[in-house]
């Protein structure tokens, strides 16, 4: 006997949405409304006070928004998910759910270069403070929780250097320090890995990226396992203890294992406002309908840009996990079976000048800041995403000036290949191609 | 708010406002493995429009210290019991799925206690799978699977949760998961197996009851609860269309509504 519960293709198409209640429309329909009709006063002072569910105002929820939080939510395996208006909103709103003023974040120091700027620069000036571990370095994750540590924060594969986080020990040491683990999962997408199975509490999306894979839109989620127990310490009173904001609700006690999406809407999307737009979330619904599709082929497509690259004379090193004597291949091959992603990072023979020339002559691959596009996307981060750095954060994060980033996209391979020729035979004569 | 019921830690929600045990009192009891939180959509309601109410967790359950009662018989006097733990007389109950066994055994030992009985999800006898008992038994997590693909209907099986970004089957296993299964899950299902005195004791009840029930239920089936309504005398009976087995979260507003107006006409608050 067993369950006949739909599995992820299926999800994929349909979750978070029935037909027979949207006037049998058979694609997802865009509410593009602010607000909602009430009843009577009876049903406006219950759906304010949290006593029956329901729309009130876009800026909190909206129906095409929510198909996309469940679709999301029933891929990953959550309880419970909340979309922003942006992949940084959502690790925004997740962090000051989680923290207040005087409290503390261990956090990998292998990210995209925003998240980076969000834990070094702005939070501190909110009072949270982070300490930044090296993804491999588990047991500096142990030694860096402080008492005031309020959660452990990385991406599974570190941007843009590719090293892995070895989400399954680094969850038991949460576990332990009765503390959440957040995995930013934009690179793996629930196709390549579900971080709860591996004891994750939080994941974070950008949406903007292959979940969408049509590079249309802005879009974040946040999404909870439902795992975690906020009522085991005392470290989390804005969760446990009477809610002020709604007639001394306690989230822990009454809604449990969605307790955390449901302060951070009823908190954070009423205070701090970071709503998706319900065209957005359609754009990006419409995209999740072939994620596994377009994983498989940005995946194999990656798996050959790899052998290609590392056989090439103009490479001077390619990292991606799947690459041979990569250090983390292992651990790769247990948590991330069906394949590591389509970002390569590659060192161009010639340096920086070299690295230039191979981006301004290859004319397929697009030349810009954004990843998980259905199409080839090339950039140099030392000049572009990780700019705002200076030398040594930027040797810390695991940058080298020879770096291209590089994302695999759905095109024929040997097009990209073609493509790719173009710019290494550009970048061995530099100097004479730099100014075109 | 925690208190003791015969000196056990018990745990029960009461709809966001303090307890006031001189106002009406509505005790929620759950299902199989669940808790108090099944009860989020139908609580805040009724705690803030004048009831007091009582979402309990039963012993070993949620929030509740102490183990799992074994049979229904004791956890229908346990409930009993609650109404003088917290300072009261006399309660309305509301229960769901094994929580309609429960309540009826309540009625049947404490005649005097209950004003009103209403039934979600019930059936006079809810004989277990025998795989699935032994899944839940040995503590299975394909237990909390299968159970989550019986109980819900289309809203849980596609989506369209009443509280936007929420997903029902992932929800109730959570929270079913969040306990050991075997020691909760494992311990219910065994009692509701092994539960023979239904039919014989709705037969004599003798307060306004309500059943409501899911078109689509395949926990216990429509057919099944319209012979238990037949079997109690006057029983009120309201199907929800398109609906599953978890009535109070898929169709969480038309049952809210139909309670409502259940509990206006029987146990109205006092002018
Ligand atoms: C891993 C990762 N997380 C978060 C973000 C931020 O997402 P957004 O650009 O949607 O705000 C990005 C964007 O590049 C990213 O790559």
């Amino acid at each position: 006997m067993d369950p006949k519960t739909y599995k992820f293709d299926t999800l994929s198409l349909h979750a978070g949405y029935q037909p027979s209640k949207n006037a049998g429309s058979r694609q997802v329909p865009i509410y593009q409304t602010t607000s909602y009709m009430f009843d009577d006063v009876d049903h406006a002072a219950a759906l304010f006070n949290l006593e029956r569910g329901g729309h009130i105002y876009s800026r909190m929820s909206n129906p095409t928004v929510q198909v996309l939080e469940e679709r999301v939510c029933a891929l990953e395996g959550g309880t419970a998910a909340l979309a922003t208006a942006s992949g940084m909103s959502a690790i925004f709103l997740t962090i000051m759910t989680l923290c207040n003023a005087g409290d503390h974040m261990v956090v990998s120091s292998q990210l995209y270069g925003g998240t980076v700027n969000l834990f070094r620069l702005t939070l501190p000036k909110f009072g949270i403070k982070t300490t930044f571990v090296k993804p491999r370095d588990t047991e500096g994750f142990k030694k860096a929780i402080q008492p005031n540590t309020k959660g452990i924060f990385g991406e599974l594969v570190g941007n843009p250097g590719n090293e892995l986080m070895n989400m399954p020990e680094v969850s038991n040491i949460a576990k332990e320090a009765g503390i959440p683990l957040i995995i930013d999962s934009t690179y793996q997408t629930p196709y390549l890995c579900r971080p709860f199975e591996h004891g994750a509490d939080l994941v974070v999306h950008s949406l903007t990226k292959w979940m969408s894979g049509n590079g249309s839109s802005m879009a974040g989620i946040l999404v909870e396992g439902g795992t975690f127990d906020w009522m085991q310490n005392d470290k989390f009173p804005t969760m446990t203890e009477p809610y002020e904001g709604y007639h001394g609700l306690s989230f822990a006690e009454e809604f449990g294992p969605t307790a955390f999406t449901m302060m951070a809407r009823a908190e954070g999307m009423r205070d701090m406002g970071p709503c998706l737009a319900p065209q957005n979330a359609w754009n990006i619904l419409h995209g999740l309908e072939t994620l596994s599709l377009r994983m498989e082929k940005h995946c194999s497509n990656a798996l050959k840009m790899v052998e290609y690259l590392s056989n090439h004379e103009s490479v001077a090193w390619v990292s991606h996990a799947s690459a041979p004597g990569h250090p983390d291949k292992e651990l790769a091959e247990k948590i991330l079976p069906k394949g590591t992603g389509s970002m390569i990072a590659f060192g161009i023979k010639g340096g920086k000048e070299a690295g230039a020339a191979f981006i301004n002559n290859v004319k397929l691959a697009s030349h810009l800041a954004n990843v998980g596009d259905a199409r080839t996307l090339v950039i140099h981060p030392a000049s572009a995403t990780h700019s705002q750095m200076d030398e040594a954060t930027l040797k810390f994060a695991g940058l080298s000036h020879d770096m291209i980033r590089l994302s695999v996209g759905l095109e024929d391979f040997e097009d990209i290949v073609n493509d790719f020729e173009d710019g290494f035979r550009a970048a061995k004569k530099p100097r004479l191609v730099a100014n075109k | 708010m925690k208190f003791k019921v015969r000196g056990i830690d018990t745990f029960a929600s009461t709809g966001g406002r303090p307890f006031d045990k001189n106002k009406p009192l509505i005790i929620f009891v759950h299902g199989s493995g669940l808790s108090h939180m099944v009860w989020v959509l139908q609580t805040r309601y009724f705690a803030f429009r004048g009831y007091s109410v009582l979402a309990v967790d039963l012993p070993g359950h949620g929030l509740s210290s102490g183990e799992s009662l074994k049979t229904i018989e004791e956890m229908g006097d346990w409930v009993g019991d609650v109404i003088g733990a917290v300072g009261c007389k006399e309660a309305s109950l509301v229960g769901h799925s094994q929580g309609c066994l429960v309540t009826m055994e309540c009625v049947a030992q404490h005649p005097e206690k209950i004003k009103t009985l209403t039934l979600m999800g019930g059936a006079s006898a809810i004989p277990m799978n025998p795989e699935l008992l032994q899944l839940a038994e040995e503590s299975n997590p394909k237990a909390v699977d299968l159970m989550m693909d019986f109980a819900h209907g289309p809203a849980g099986h596609f989506g369209g949760h009443p509280v936007p970004g929420l997903y029902h089957l992932n929800v109730g296993s959570m929270i079913v998961q969040n306990k050991e299964i075997k020691d909760t899950l494992g311990v219910d299902f065994r009692a509701c197996d092994n539960y023979k005195n239904g039919p014989e004791i709705a037969k004599k009840l003798d307060l306004p009851t309500l059943s409501i029930l899911g078109a689509q239920d395949r926990m216990c089936r429509l057919k099944d609860g319209k012979i238990l309504a037949d079997y109690i005398k006057g029983s009120e009976v309201k199907i929800i269309e398109d609906c599953g087995h978890m009535m109070l979260l898929e169709e969480a507003d038309q049952t809210l509504e139909i309670l409502k107006k259940f509990i206006a006409e029987h146990y109205p608050l006092p002018n």
